[in-house]
């Protein structure tokens, strides 16, 4: 076969938990929630906000000028760096991260666009890129963690995909997060599951003749080994929020998004390596500060909170933050008083895991006339970036399923930033 | 005043309810009889004339098996391919009423009979109209207002029942004019409205994709990686859609106005617009000179001589058939053969038969269904052993194994969940259930949007919901009308209530292993011991590869 080979990948797994190689595979300490600092394996979250956030209304303000809008600009924890009023709490928070305030793509279209922004790839017809956190569990699976090792907080549009590389690398999905699932609890008790588990193997069995080798590529059987796992681990424990304390509940926000972000905490802690919690409703073709202004009366504390919570516990120094959209909005504002798309000029947040902190990198014309921001920064570098802080070769070739070879990440890490 | 509005607030989503609920009443067509197929629905002539073409088929597979230096797999079993035909063209498993009619017909050709009876009920007009509105209308929900699916479904299921010709479906679509719910077929150019503005670009695409397999669209910023395609002949496909106007009113031309407006579009480099006439991307001699534009554009597309039509739409049914198009990606095929019609492709072999048969949509599929690839086995001792399975997939040699559709998923467990044949004959709350459940089972099972036939594993929410969702608890249940609860209370003995289970579910009798394993389960166990032993060999049955795969 051409494809990527997994049950290799997952027999090396299985042989060296068996045997004790924990060297061969990073993360397998089975005690990974007690590590702290820089010692943990890595996780990567990012923050996704759905729609596109208006980067003039949040880290890249231009108050008093003819794009500025409505906005006003307030000191933050970096020298120097002004952003939005919208953000007061992040604003104490910043000097954890970066800020980027010259991200480039050229898409425009919201599919199009959430698909560069997660995969650093332009859409093809042909080809489905993985994304970046689906890379990072197919390269560094975790044999730990007995909950899916990409998970997916909140009701994106467009959820991170395993692309070629597999359903299987796809996010597991949260759609109200501070549940616990779906379908996580057997119908039945114990001595009947037993029951049903037997006769199914009996079933599979005279299944499985004259057709081995392709039953075992439906990975049929290793779905379902993984579910049972999954729906009697532990670790479930993760998903549910009852034990946090209440004020801290609360200092995240009672909403979708604030628990959300609680709950990726959690996942960090087990070991959980791709995150994503996804807040919508940035796309503000119309009235766009006071949609901005509502989205940021969600964001700011969860995000704040989050960061500063992550430190206290000694946690951000081994999880790479990401806060981005799929583009920002334009300089303009349109006679309904809204910003429209823009890919050329937004801003972001990185940091943690190891990168620098404090940074402020590129400029947008505060005059709106020069289209390129100064300094531009490619998705595909932002992501050869990430990709080598985790521990990732990122320039790695797989051949896809069609055949054709294609590296993880077409970008060249940034040096700024390591 | 107030009050009013709260109250219409209220009721609304009952009234969308009750709408739905009408809809799908009025879907209740005039009852047919399951009978059992008497004879042949073809005449002597057609039936001599499909042979030739399979035998042709037949022998293009052999010569490459025998290049390749292969076995292929041995003709599967009666019931294994009857299995294979119902989850095809029917979207199901067959049901325990339908299998016992099979079983019961022992003459030599029950297949071709039962093939043609499957093809002419109501079950297979609307599942392949679903199968195809994918590609026709994409698979996301589309604008309420102007776009309505339903109508859409309906329509073409009603286009498949009467086997309209697929060149005369395909014009209607793209040139007819009218109201979306009075002429449902304006869907398909209605369905690339986004706040009220029309796609141009996705229209444009989607007619290359979806009629031509032809993968146009990237020319849209780039030049086509490998085929030939430019900007330039995108664009002018694109301007072909230029006159449309879609309205409170419907879909419409401008042509007919003096004043017709020009088809701009923004220049990507110097942001300025352009005019674009409106062309074809080859051939222009197959566009007629006079009429509107879109009509014009129908012509061309369903041009005798334009064999990318034919290929395309019989790489799409032979995706749909095998679950794996013979081109892969389905809608990305190779240009054909300038010089003529190649006997040596299988597309063009088809496609010619397609076309001098009037464009027969169910003539095609009967063709493929009676080939041998068609009848193999999936099983190949090449699979469990030795290094000859990728040669085995590549030359067909054997039945691929393909993951079923979660509208197949769903529509299998509900059949098997009842005793008798699911179809519009059911009375109508268990079609109602049957329409809303498959929604939300879809949406959960993972929606493969319009990228359907490609290969893929099994996922772990599948698993799960398969395993421990409600739609499990609920059709494995022993009650007096489930399945399992009949089975449970009326089989006369042990080995009777197993057989029927495996049957019911897996369209097979259990193997001597699983006897042994399975009938300890059952011996002497009477009432609520034994209908639990039932409901768990259900679950088993549901969760075992053998029925979420197609083989």
């Amino acid at each position: 076969m051409n494809t990527i080979d997994s049950s290799r990948r997952d027999f090396l797994r299985l042989a060296a938990s068996t045997l004790g190689l924990s060297f061969a595979v990073p993360g397998l300490d089975l005690r990974a929630a007690e590590q702290r600092g820089s010692e943990r394996a890595k996780s990567f979250l990012t923050i996704w906000l759905g729609g596109g956030q208006s980067q003039l209304e949040s880290w890249d303000p231009h108050p008093g000028t003819r794009i500025g809008g409505d906005v006003s600009s307030i000191k933050t924890t970096i020298p120097g760096l002004e952003i939005a009023d919208l953000y007061p709490q992040s604003a104490e928070q910043l000097h954890h991260l970066c800020v980027i305030r010259s991200m480039v793509s050229k898409e425009g279209d919201h599919e199009r666009a959430s698909y560069m922004l997660h995969t650093g790839y332009r859409p093809e017809p042909t080809l489905v890129h993985p994304s970046i956190g689906s890379i990072a569990i197919h390269e560094l699976p975790n044999g730990a963690v007995e909950i899916p090792q990409f998970v997916s907080l909140g009701d994106a549009n467009f959820p991170p995909r395993g692309g070629f590389l597999g359903d299987r690398f796809d996010a597991y999905r949260i759609f109200n997060p501070g549940e616990t699932g779906q379908n996580i609890k057997a119908l039945v008790d114990q001595d009947r599951q037993d029951r049903r588990l037997k006769s199914l193997s009996v079933v599979s069995q005279s299944f499985m003749q004259g057709r081995k080798a392709k039953v075992e590529q439906t990975l049929h059987q290793h779905t379902i080994d993984a579910a049972l796992r999954m729906m009697t681990s532990e670790q479930l424990k993760a998903f549910s929020i009852e034990q946090e304390p209440k004020e801290l509940r609360a200092a995240y926000g009672d909403n979708p998004f604030g628990r959300g972000c609680l709950v990726a905490r959690r996942l960090i802690e087990v070991g959980v390596r791709s995150l994503e919690v996804s807040l919508q409703g940035f796309d503000t073709h119309a009235k766009n500060h006071e949609g901005q202004a509502s989205r940021a009366k969600t964001l700011d504390p969860a995000l704040a909170t989050l960061i500063k919570d992550l430190v206290d516990r000694d946690l951000l120094q081994s999880t790479i933050v990401l806060v981005t959209g799929e583009f920002g909005r334009t300089p303009n504002i349109n006679p309904l008083g809204g910003r429209d798309h823009w890919p050329n000029g937004f801003s972001c947040l990185l940091g943690g895991g190891g990168l620098s902190s404090g940074l402020v990198i590129g400029e947008t014309d505060p005059e709106g006339e020069a289209k390129q921001p100064k300094d531009p920064i490619e998705v595909a570098d932002l992501y050869a970036t990430i990709l080598y802080r985790l521990g990732v070769d990122y320039a790695k070739e797989v051949i896809t399923p069609i055949g054709r070879p294609m590296k993880f990440c077409a970008g060249q890490p940034i040096e700024r930033f390591l | 005043m107030n009050n009013c509005r709260t109250l219409v607030t209220a009721i609304a989503p009952l009234l969308v309810v009750a709408g739905v609920f009408v809809l799908v009443a009025s879907a209740a067509r005039s009852p047919i009889r399951s009978i059992r197929p008497e004879k042949a629905t073809e005449s002597v002539v057609d039936s001599a004339d499909r042979e030739s073409i399979v035998h042709r088929i037949d022998r293009l597979f052999s010569d490459r098996w025998h290049e390749a230096g292969l076995e292929p797999a041995v003709p599967t079993d009666d019931l294994t391919l009857y299995r294979r035909l119902s989850l095809v063209l029917l979207g199901t498993v067959p049901s325990l009423e339908e299998i016992r009619l099979f079983e019961s017909d022992g003459s030599p050709d029950r297949i071709d009979r039962w093939t043609d009876q499957m093809l002419s009920d109501r079950r297979f007009a609307d599942y392949f109209a679903r199968r195809f509105s994918r590609f026709f209308v994409g698979a996301d929900e589309g604008q309420f207002v102007v776009f309505r699916r339903d109508r859409f479904w309906a329509w073409l299921g009603n286009q498949f029942h009467e086997n309209r010709p697929y060149d005369e479906i395909v014009r209607s679509m793209i040139a007819d004019r009218g109201l979306w719910t009075d002429k449902p077929q304006v869907n398909f150019v209605a369905a690339v409205v986004t706040e009220g503005v029309i796609d141009h670009n996705k229209l444009a695409g989607r007619t290359a994709r979806a009629f031509l397999g032809q993968r146009i669209d990237c020319a849209q910023c780039h030049n086509h990686p490998f085929a030939d395609w430019k900007q330039a002949q995108f664009e002018g496909l694109a301007a072909c859609y230029g006159q449309l106007n879609i309205s409170g009113v419907g879909v419409e031309d401008n042509n007919d106005k003096k004043d017709k407006p020009p088809y701009l579009i923004q220049d990507r480099l110097t942001l300025q617009d352009r005019e674009i006439e409106p062309a074809v991307p080859f051939h222009p001699e197959w566009m007629p000179g006079t009429g509107k534009t879109r009509g014009r554009l129908a012509a061309w597309v369903t041009h005798p001589d334009n064999r990318r039509f034919d290929r395309a739409i019989v790489n799409r049914i032979w995706g749909l058939m095998f679950g794996r198009p013979w081109i892969q990606p389905v809608d990305d095929l190779p240009n054909p053969n300038e010089a003529g019609s190649d006997t040596n492709d299988l597309l063009d072999l088809i496609g010619a038969d397609f076309r001098s048969h009037g464009c027969d949509l169910k003539r095609l599929i009967r063709n493929i269904a009676a080939t041998r690839v068609f009848r193999v086995s999936s099983q190949h001792s090449a699979f469990d052993e030795g290094d000859k399975a990728g040669s085995v997939e590549e030359t067909w040699a054997a039945f691929p194994l393909t993951r079923l559709r979660p509208e197949q998923v769903i529509g299998s467990m509900l059949q098997a969940s009842s005793i008798k044949t699911v179809d519009q004959n059911s009375h109508w709350t268990i079609r109602a259930v049957r329409f809303f459940r498959e929604l939300d089972f879809v949406k959960e099972y993972g929606d493969l949007g319009d990228d359907e036939l490609t290969e893929r594993a099994g996922t772990i929410p599948q698993a799960l919901l398969r395993m421990n969702s409600n739609f499990a608890a609920e059709w494995t249940k022993s009650t007096i009308f489930s399945a399992a609860g009949r089975i449970a209370g009326m089989a006369p003995d042990d080995d009777a209530c197993l057989d029927t289970c495996f049957l019911v579910c897996l369209t097979r009798h259990p193997t001597r292993e699983e006897r042994s394993v399975i009938l300890k389960q059952l011996e002497g166990t009477k009432k609520d011991e034994r209908s639990q032993v039932v409901e768990d060999l259900f679950w088993t049955l549901f969760n075992a590869p053998e029925f979420c795969w197609e083989h």
